[in-house]
């Protein structure tokens, strides 16, 4: 196990690489000088030098990726280029009301989706289970769009249930107030897919011998749903659940712009719209690199809930 | 079978002669019949093909190329709604004055040389929206008269048109301006559906060659395109599309056309590499060698066809998933430029409509994108299970 855990750190070094050569060759190739974006419309040459000395993009490339390097392995991005707010005290300031919205939800969308997967699994080909599934397929296909802004205009701004945007301090005074409906908006549209691809997994579980083994000794319908099939789909559910965890940190994104919540996914909006270039590299590396590690716990966890998987 | 029966009932001459015409029907074949037994799939098939053709009409300006006419009053309702009787007269004359109340200013100058355009301009043909009253005087040494009357000479055929009534109503509503939301709402699935298709080919493509090129050769051209695949797919895909968005300063269909195809190919490489690695030991594929087949002939001539059907149902999945993303981005303003509809930039006009009460826009764009979606996924599906029918059920609706 231990050597195994090694062996794959080892192999996410090129892949690591491969990020922060891609992330470089996009913003200091690509992009373009962005001396000019920071100097503004009026500069003369004097201060787009002066800009590119203190950026180091004077320097040749394997300089700047140099520097590059150092900057993430220090975590020093230096300072946002719109707001002079050090890069890494964004990132740590909007890690919080990402993730008060985050658990929540990811909690509440897991048991939600899971338990209603094994009910309509349960009475599979009925018309329940159609209905349901028809239901999602069209739930899937309106726009996330629609969904926040008729929210957002209904329970927030109509019947005023929630405030219509916002974040206050405190955890529990931010999860009550400004939070609850980000989260409801957000589990409407995360049931939907999660339920079609849980309820997959279940009849592939159902029909399996050891449900009619179960009937067969006289086990009770619930415990066969809830202990047998739910604990044998539970694997292929928790890989599911694993690799969405990086998306779901920038998935809200659109729901953070919505809701002004000073999140991680608002912040890379904002930076995108303003050229912030260090924001945004330090948010797509570190990004990455959780991918590639939570990738590596989903392997171990798979591991762990399955004895019968062998670990090459 | 049914030739076995035939030959019972008959004797053997006539099955020498049905031989011929015992070709057992191909992938293909097949795959279109059980497509066709599928009613839904079929109804869904018939909407994507009308939107399709909705989309190359418009394209080929036949339909809705004037949507950028204002021919309602401002936030006409729909027709089905009625006329909104609390806010402009039901036949409203766009009259320099009445576009602009501001008027007296130039209405006073006996000879206004560019005052038809800046009625025009005012009347809200610009989109960032109304001029501000200006004197005679300033546009004397305006900096921009040279652009003013480049602008004459192309809308002053089109301003002299604008005065006359605009209508109270208007099929599906009017949007700020009085543009026909109907039309726009057409224009707008040029725009989304033409980037959805466009990307959802060229990430194919991408995803196609290099997985070919990794299945087949495997060594080390596998190793590095596998190590080029994991990290591309490390990223998630939004966050990729909007780096790539910040980076690519140059707003423009072509523009999110690359972005969407530049990120989105993963999916499809990791699929056709696992194909291929399946094909190149097969006989047909060391019967091809034999005859000395290149291997660009053997990749793309004898393996690709039998890796085709995955092929068409990931691009299938990409124009779903791409649609959607395009849709998001022009909302964000990191998509199509100001002066091309598609559905997010009209969702993003919506949001503010709605406050004020005006919701047929957001009804409009949404729904045509849901209606298109849903019967692009299960068209998709049905594709899928026609295609592999043991995947039959897997997905559900």
């Amino acid at each position: 196990m231990g050597a195994y855990i090694l062996r794959r750190l080892w192999q996410m070094i090129p892949t690591m690489l491969g990020v922060v050569l891609l992330v470089f060759f996009l913003f200091n190739w690509v992009g373009g000088d962005p001396a000019y974006v920071l100097a503004g419309k009026i500069s003369n040459q004097e201060q787009i030098d002066n800009i590119r000395r203190q950026l180091g993009i004077d320097q040749p490339y394997y300089v700047q990726l140099g520097i590059f390097v150092k900057q993430i392995l220090t975590a020093n991005f230096g300072a946002s280029w719109s707001t002079n707010e050090k890069v890494s005290h964004i990132l740590l300031t909007r890690l919080g009301p990402s993730l008060t919205v985050l658990v929540p939800l990811l909690i509440l969308s897991t048991l939600i989706s899971i338990a209603l997967a094994l009910a309509v699994a349960y009475v599979r080909g009925s018309l329940t289970d159609r209905l349901v599934m028809i239901v999602c397929t069209i739930g899937l296909s309106v726009s996330i769009l629609v969904y926040i802004i008729v929210f957002q205009y209904v329970f927030a701004y109509k019947l005023g249930w929630f405030p219509v945007q916002g974040w206050g301090d405190g955890f529990w005074h931010n999860l009550a107030v400004y939070a609850s409906l980000p989260i409801l908006i957000s589990l409407v549209v995360s049931i939907a897919p999660d339920l079609r691809l849980y309820r997959t997994f279940m009849l592939d579980e159902i029909n399996q011998d050891y449900v009619r083994t179960g009937r067969a000794k006289g086990v009770s319908e619930n415990r066969i749903m809830w202990v047998h099939v739910l604990r044998n789909a539970s694997i292929p559910i928790i890989t599911n659940l694993m690799s969405s965890l990086p998306g779901l940190l920038l998935g809200s994104f659109l729901i953070e712009r919505f809701f002004s919540i000073p999140g991680i996914g608002r912040e890379v909006i904002l930076a995108v719209e303003r050229s912030d270039f260090p924001v945004i590299k330090a948010i797509t590396v570190y990004v990455a690199f959780a991918t590639i590690l939570t990738n590596l716990l989903a392997d171990l966890t798979y591991k762990a809930v399955d004895p019968r998987v062998q670990l090459k | 079978m049914a030739i076995d029966t035939a030959a019972l009932a008959d004797g053997a001459r006539p099955v020498l002669r049905e031989i011929p015409h015992t070709v057992s029907p191909g992938l293909w074949t097949l795959a279109w019949r059980r497509l066709r037994a599928d009613k839904v799939a079929m109804v869904a098939l018939a909407i994507v093909v009308a939107f399709i053709v909705m989309m190359i009409l418009s394209g080929l300006g036949l339909i809705a190329a004037d949507w950028q006419r204002e021919v309602g009053v401002n936030y006409a309702p729909p027709s089905f709604v009625g006329p909104d009787e609390a806010a402009t007269p039901v036949t409203q004359a766009v009259t320099p004055q009445a576009a602009a109340p501001a008027g007296p200013a130039y209405q006073s100058k006996v000879v206004d040389p560019i005052g038809d355009v800046i009625a025009s301009l005012k009347a809200g043909k610009v989109p960032g929206g109304p001029l501000p009253p200006e004197t005679t005087e300033e546009k004397s040494v305006d900096p921009l008269a040279d652009v003013m009357s480049e602008i004459r000479a192309d809308k002053s055929v089109e301003a002299k048109a604008e005065h006359r009534v605009r209508l109270a109503t208007l099929p599906l509503g009017g949007d700020k301006w009085g543009r026909d939301v109907l039309k726009k709402t057409i224009k707008g699935s040029e725009t989304s559906i033409f980037v959805g298709i466009a990307s959802a080919v060229l990430a194919t493509f991408i995803g196609t060659l290099l997985g070919a090129l990794a299945g087949y050769y495997g060594g080390k051209v596998d190793d590095f395109l596998n190590w080029f695949y994991s990290v591309f797919s490390s990223m998630p895909p939004l966050l990729l599309i909007l780096a790539v968005a910040a980076v690519l300063q140059h707003k423009g269909i072509v523009t999110i056309v690359l972005i969407l195809g530049l990120t989105g190919w993963t999916g499809v490489f990791r699929l056709l590499r696992a194909e291929y690695l399946k094909h190149k030991a097969r006989e047909y594929v060391q019967a091809a060698d034999a005859i000395g087949a290149s291997n660009a002939r053997r990749m793309f001539i004898h393996i690709f066809p039998n890796a085709s059907h995955v092929v068409l149902v990931q691009l299938s999945i990409l124009v779903v998933g791409f649609i959607k993303a395009e849709v998001i981005l022009s909302f964000l303003g990191f998509g199509v430029p100001v002066d091309v509809v598609s559905w997010g930039s009209m969702l993003n006009e919506a949001q503010n409509e709605l406050i004020l009460g005006k919701w047929w826009q957001l009804v409009a764009a949404g729904t045509a994108m849901a209606v298109l979606v849903t019967a692009f996924s299960i068209f998709t599906d049905s594709l899928r299970d026609a295609l592999d029918p043991r995947l039959k059920g897997r997905t559900g609706a």
